[in-house]
């Protein structure tokens, strides 16, 4: 039986989370009250048999590698294949690559060693629950070179408008990948492709001093390659801005959303942590709102998504915001449209109001 | 050939736990959920790893599936390790035969074979079916101040209570000389907790002993101690302050999980010092959803609240529906409750589905209903 092998490329995600991408990269933003933002990512590639995950990453890794440890969450501790983090510590004196090939070139190991004739390939910016076992099916079934997981959108938002859009012929192949906002057949960043054809047209595109594998090496040559695509039905959500990210949190306290994320295939796995359930103590109101283990609740939440951990004393009120893990919110505080990184503690009486549109970020444990 | 430890946890969990009644039909004592998070076992795991005992043997018995998957190869608690970690110590059989464990003493008999591969020093026998927070390297520091054969952990109970439990008599400087099981009258309030301390090779002896005596019962609160205390072994009580509850009644399992919500400062979850281990099933976090009202409750992830929730435990991916009252009630994991429905003072196991409109109450100073799928519409009629 055929096999994918996986490979989560964050070479050109940029830190485009202000705040909360001063000390980590964006695949290791938290999301959803428990998660990081790559967990969607592994978690689909996990379910969809890939026993292989590697992780190209460049800077900023400190905290996604104390994210996956070993991948023994993920079910990714294997003693054949598994998990492994590849930063860039490359000492060939002969690499003349550049861009993301440099982490192909210097990573050949990983594809030889791998037992997959196949690999997909993602970032981890794009969040759905997917299994791609069946894209990989139709991916053999047609004989394709490349097959892009793709995706309609109904609601343009901003953060839509760097994802490609799709051109296709009547039978199916794509002949254009273009920048069109109008056009809703979005790619999703993910793909298919074999570990040959692969290889081949990393080589090329080093060979020709490119630096973006996908851009050089598919986009380029649409004309040569049989590429189809495998549209992805479902909640599905793009994040590469503040404000996207806090919509689409925001989101998934619509109940449609939140089954379709988190129940609709199998769970989204996440790092394990051991926090005991959540404690409502005698003030506690609340209202529509996401909530992790571990918190203490003795205030007001409303809309809200707390991660891990998090206290709301007496008097206080948690409107519309998102408060990651162990922060603590005292007395008589009133925050709407906030958004506080881990371990803030926001002391008595104090107010802080943001709009939907530019909430109020606080940066990892600050005492306000 | 295992590497010398010092101490051995050997960890009784063969129970059946007879009157806990439906919470135990298919289930291990100290499998039985607890919590919101957790499973009866946890405490004491938990205490083993904390305290920096990481060899421990588990002898099952009764009902193990549940038991053994959850331990698993001991990860939750860090003891899934190269040499040591947890062993799970199921009875057996040999060429000449074998038997089910037939009492306490028996169980560690059995196993004589496990805990010389150790080579320890002392002997930790504790039981997986009480609820507490305990440092066992103070017990440990104490038996060896004392110089003793044997340390057993005592707790003062209410004068009253007293003659439900196994008191010890000692001396001023708490030597015992005198067990008295569950006596009528008895002479003092200290209770054994059913956590000992031996040296391994006194114990060891007094176990040979004991496996030849036909007429014995094979129980440490029974035979073993009584036989220790007649020969005059150097046999210590230390005082235990803290919280512990024996959860052998369906009240007291009820009242032990209330316990969790009123008594934060004796038994707490939280305690980042001396925290619980458990598994996690890795549920979505909690989602409540519209205008409820939740207060003085545990819930836990997975959980989808639409209704009133007080006083309550609640564990992964239970569902409260719109217009319930869910009030001092235990609810197992995947419990679904119907909207406009009541449920007071009642243990829900496991995956029951309780009908829109359902009515379950216990009335006030009564042991508390323990629903299943199988008697809920029995219950719903009352």
């Amino acid at each position: 039986m055929e096999t994918m092998m996986g490979l989560i490329n964050l070479e050109h995600e940029h830190d485009y989370l202000s705040e909360l991408t001063y000390f980590r990269c964006g695949a290791a933003v938290p999301f959803a009250g428990r998660y990081r933002m790559i967990d969607f990512t592994l978690s689909n590639m996990v379910r969809s048999n890939v026993q292989d995950i590697a992780i190209f990453t460049r800077n900023k890794y400190r905290s996604l590698m104390d994210h996956l440890g070993t991948g023994a969450d993920w079910e990714l501790d294997r003693r054949n294949g598994g998990l492994f983090i590849l930063p860039p510590d490359w000492n060939d004196p002969t690499d003349i690559s550049r861009g993301d090939l440099s982490h192909f070139h210097n990573n050949r190991d990983y594809f030889n060693r791998g037992r997959s004739n196949y690999v997909i390939i993602s970032g981890s910016q794009f969040l759905s629950n997917a299994d791609y076992q069946e894209a990989f099916e139709y991916h053999l079934e047609r004989k394709a070179d490349v097959t892009l997981i793709t995706t309609r959108v109904q609601n343009f938002e901003k953060e839509h408008e760097a994802s490609l859009r799709i051109e296709q012929d009547d039978r199916g192949w794509v002949h254009n990948l273009t920048n069109e906002h109008s056009n809703p057949h979005l790619f999703t960043g993910v793909y298919i492709i074999s570990k040959e054809l692969l290889m081949k047209l990393v080589d090329e595109c080093i060979a020709h001093h490119k630096g973006h594998f996908f851009l050089d090496g598919i986009k380029a040559n649409l004309g040569d390659l049989n590429v189809q695509t495998y549209e992805h039905v479902g909640y599905t959500a793009f994040i590469n801005s503040v404000e996207s990210f806090f919509r689409n949190n925001m989101n998934l306290l619509n109940p449609d959303n939140y089954k379709e994320l988190f129940y609709k295939n199998a769970f989204i796995k996440t790092k394990i942590s051991n926090e005991p359930p959540t404690k409502y103590l005698d003030l506690s109101e609340v209202k529509d709102s996401l909530l992790a283990n571990g918190c203490e609740i003795n205030g007001e939440v409303e809309n809200s998504i707390l991660f891990r951990g998090v206290k709301v004393k007496p008097g206080a009120k948690v409107i519309n915001s998102v408060i990651m893990q162990r922060c603590t919110i005292e007395e008589g505080v009133h925050l709407e449209n906030v958004i506080l990184d881990k371990d803030v503690t926001v002391r008595q009486d104090q107010t802080f109001i943001g709009s939907p549109a530019k909430p109020y970020v606080v940066a990892k444990r600050k005492v306000m | 050939m295992n590497s010398k430890k010092e101490t051995v946890g050997m960890l009784l969990a063969g129970g059946e736990g007879k009157r806990l009644g439906l919470l135990t039909k298919d289930l291990a004592k100290p499998a039985v959920p607890f919590g919101g998070k957790y499973r009866i076992i946890d405490f004491t795991l938990s205490n083993c790893a904390n305290s920096g005992i990481h060899t421990v043997g588990v002898m099952t018995q009764y009902s193990p599936l549940l038991l053994n998957k959850h331990i698993g190869i001991g990860k939750p608690w860090d003891m899934d390790r190269q040499h040591d970690g947890v062993s799970v110590l199921s009875p057996y059989t040999q060429k000449e035969g074998g038997s089910w464990y037939s009492g306490t003493a028996d169980a560690i008999y059995q196993n004589i074979h496990f805990i010389d591969r150790y080579d320890p020093e002392y002997v930790l026998v504790i039981s997986g079916d009480h609820i507490y927070q305990m440092n066992y390297r103070k017990l440990l520091k104490h038996h060896k101040e004392q110089n003793a054969d044997a340390t057993i952990s005592v707790i003062e109970v209410p004068w009253d209570e007293a003659s439900r439990f196994g008191i010890l008599n000692t001396t001023d400087d708490l030597r015992i000389y005198e067990f008295d099981e569950k006596p009528a009258e008895p002479k003092n309030n200290l209770a054994s907790m059913g956590i000992y301390i031996f040296n391994w090779k006194v114990l060891r002896n007094y176990l040979l002993e004991d496996a030849r005596d036909v007429k014995s019962s094979h129980d440490f609160g029974k035979d073993i101690i009584p036989a220790m205390v007649s020969d005059d072994r150097r046999l210590f009580a230390y005082r235990f302050e803290g919280y512990w509850k024996d959860v052998g009644t369906v009240r007291s399992y009820w009242e032990a999980n209330m316990d969790l919500l009123d008594m934060e400062g004796m038994v707490s979850l939280n305690n980042k010092e001396w925290r619980t281990y458990s598994h996690d099933s890795n549920y979505p976090p909690q989602y409540i959803n519209g205008n409820t009202n939740i207060t003085n409750s545990f819930i836990n992830s997975g959980c989808w609240i639409r209704g009133t929730v007080d006083r309550s435990i609640l564990f992964e991916n239970v569902e409260v529906d719109s217009k319930c009252t869910v009030r001092e009630s235990i609810l197992h994991p995947r419990v679904k409750v119907g909207e406009n429905s009541v449920i007071e003072r009642a243990i829900i196991k496991e995956d029951t589905v309780i009908p829109p409109g359902s009515y379950i109450s216990t009335p006030e100073g009564e042991e508390p209903f323990v629903i299943d799928s199988e008697n809920v519409e029995l219950a719903v009629m009352k």
